[in-house]
């Protein structure tokens, strides 16, 4: 038992590292970790993996908040959207088969590689208007990118396609227990023109509540196994600390090369084990 | 009243500082539960409960909590990791209300509404 525990705290810690840098809450790993390497069955798995996204989500948002990359005004905008979901997809979880999850998740995956792909060589967004939504709500911002060494100043744009990506982003967070950060970093990052940095720590943040709407659900279902979800949520907070250090002195380019690899990776991956059953 | 934006700036930041802070206090506070819950269940190798069961609602973990088992020690860390996002919630309320935010006020406390919603649900079902 105390190895199975260290192994899931290693993974674990790796995962907050992974899943605060890209803004993916890391149940991109422990999901696929536990099915796979430790034989969870998937409900346990989500249950688990939402501790993480909750850990991955308060541990990174500790110095991205203080060091202002986070976009409070826009975190706090779009959580009504992804809670919203958030209800609707872990009602929804009931009736759904875990091969038909592996499917939608899969597929979900490759399209945000995908739209990364078309966005490779942008660093910074340049000459983004400022939507008049965006206006009224002072959702534009700036922060100071450590790698560039210098502030930036950003507008935001096209707030309802955002809105409606976050609504569908809760969804998925309710129904798989994954942050699906990869669709919030998209709403943000694709559809309303933000900087990757603040829209990956900005992802990070909402995620927490997001988990936190669908975790009670799930605590009272029963699927969150005290002892594997501890090492779980140990490991990912030291991850987090460590990864929102880094984030920031990383290039924006190099953190969207990570993306689409790991997205891609754990696609087909998903792809496998729905297939088997 | 000087120059308004400088005003925004300044206050944005100390909401900033305020939710860092009160964020790092919650995430080290629900660590330390768990690992003293951990550690017991790693070195006793007793849950506290038959089998591989655990409590599934609030009132067992609680009783759990006070008779000192392992399984529910770290179950209430889980607890309070769980709540760090909707202290947080909570407490950007209070802060957008200083800074005479109301329009953030409204937002936040419609998140808080379904956070609130959220738990009932799951209590129902």
């Amino acid at each position: 038992m105390t190895t199975t525990v260290i192994e899931i705290f290693m993974i674990a810690i790796l995962a907050g590292v992974v899943g605060s840098i890209l803004g993916l809450g890391g149940g991109i790993i422990v999901t696929p970790a536990l099915t796979l390497l430790f034989g969870v069955d998937i409900n346990h798995a989500i249950g688990a993996s939402i501790i993480s996204v909750i850990a991955t989500s308060s541990g990174s948002a500790v110095a991205y908040i203080r060091d202002r990359i986070t976009n409070l005004r826009v975190g706090m905008f779009l959580e009504i959207a992804t809670t919203v979901g958030a209800i609707t997809g872990a009602f929804i979880g009931a009736w759904i088969a875990p091969q038909f999850l592996y499917f939608i998740f899969a597929l979900l995956l490759l399209y945000s590689a995908y739209a990364m792909i078309k966005k490779s060589k942008q660093e910074v967004p340049e000459n983004v208007p400022l939507h008049p939504v965006a206006q009224k709500l002072g959702l534009q911002g700036e922060y100071y990118d450590k790698a560039l060494g210098k502030t930036v100043a950003y507008n935001v744009d096209r707030v309802y396609e955002g809105f409606g990506v976050m609504y569908g982003a809760g969804v998925i967070s309710g129904l798989l227990g994954i942050g699906s950060g990869s669709f919030k970093v998209m709403a943000m990052d694709v559809f309303m023109k933000m900087p990757l940095k603040v829209s990956s720590a900005t992802s990070n943040f909402m995620m927490g509540v997001t988990a936190a709407a669908s975790a009670g659900i799930y605590l009272l279902r029963g699927d969150i196994i005290p002892v594997i979800s501890a090492p779980v949520a140990l490991g990912v907070l030291i991850g987090a600390t460590v990864g929102s250090r880094l984030m920031q002195r990383m290039k924006s380019k190099t953190i969207r090369k990570l993306f689409i690899p790991v997205m891609v990776y754990v696609a087909f991956q998903m792809i496998y084990q729905g297939w088997r059953g | 009243m000087g120059d308004p934006n400088e005003t925004t700036q300044n206050r944005s930041f100390e909401i900033e500082t305020a939710i860092s802070k009160m964020l790092r206090v919650g995430v080290m506070l629900a660590a330390a539960v768990i690992v003293i819950g951990l550690i017991q269940f790693l070195i006793t190798g007793d849950s506290g409960y038959p089998g591989d069961t655990y409590p599934t609602n609030f009132g067992a973990i609680m009783s759990g909590l006070l008779a000192l088992k392992s399984v529910a020690i770290i179950q209430t860390g889980l607890l309070l990791l769980i709540l760090t996002p909707v202290f947080r919630v909570f407490i950007s309320l209070f802060l957008f209300w200083a800074e005479k935010d109301y329009r953030y006020v409204v937002i936040t406390a419609i998140v808080l509404i379904i956070l609130i919603l959220s738990f009932v649900l799951g209590k129902a079902g």
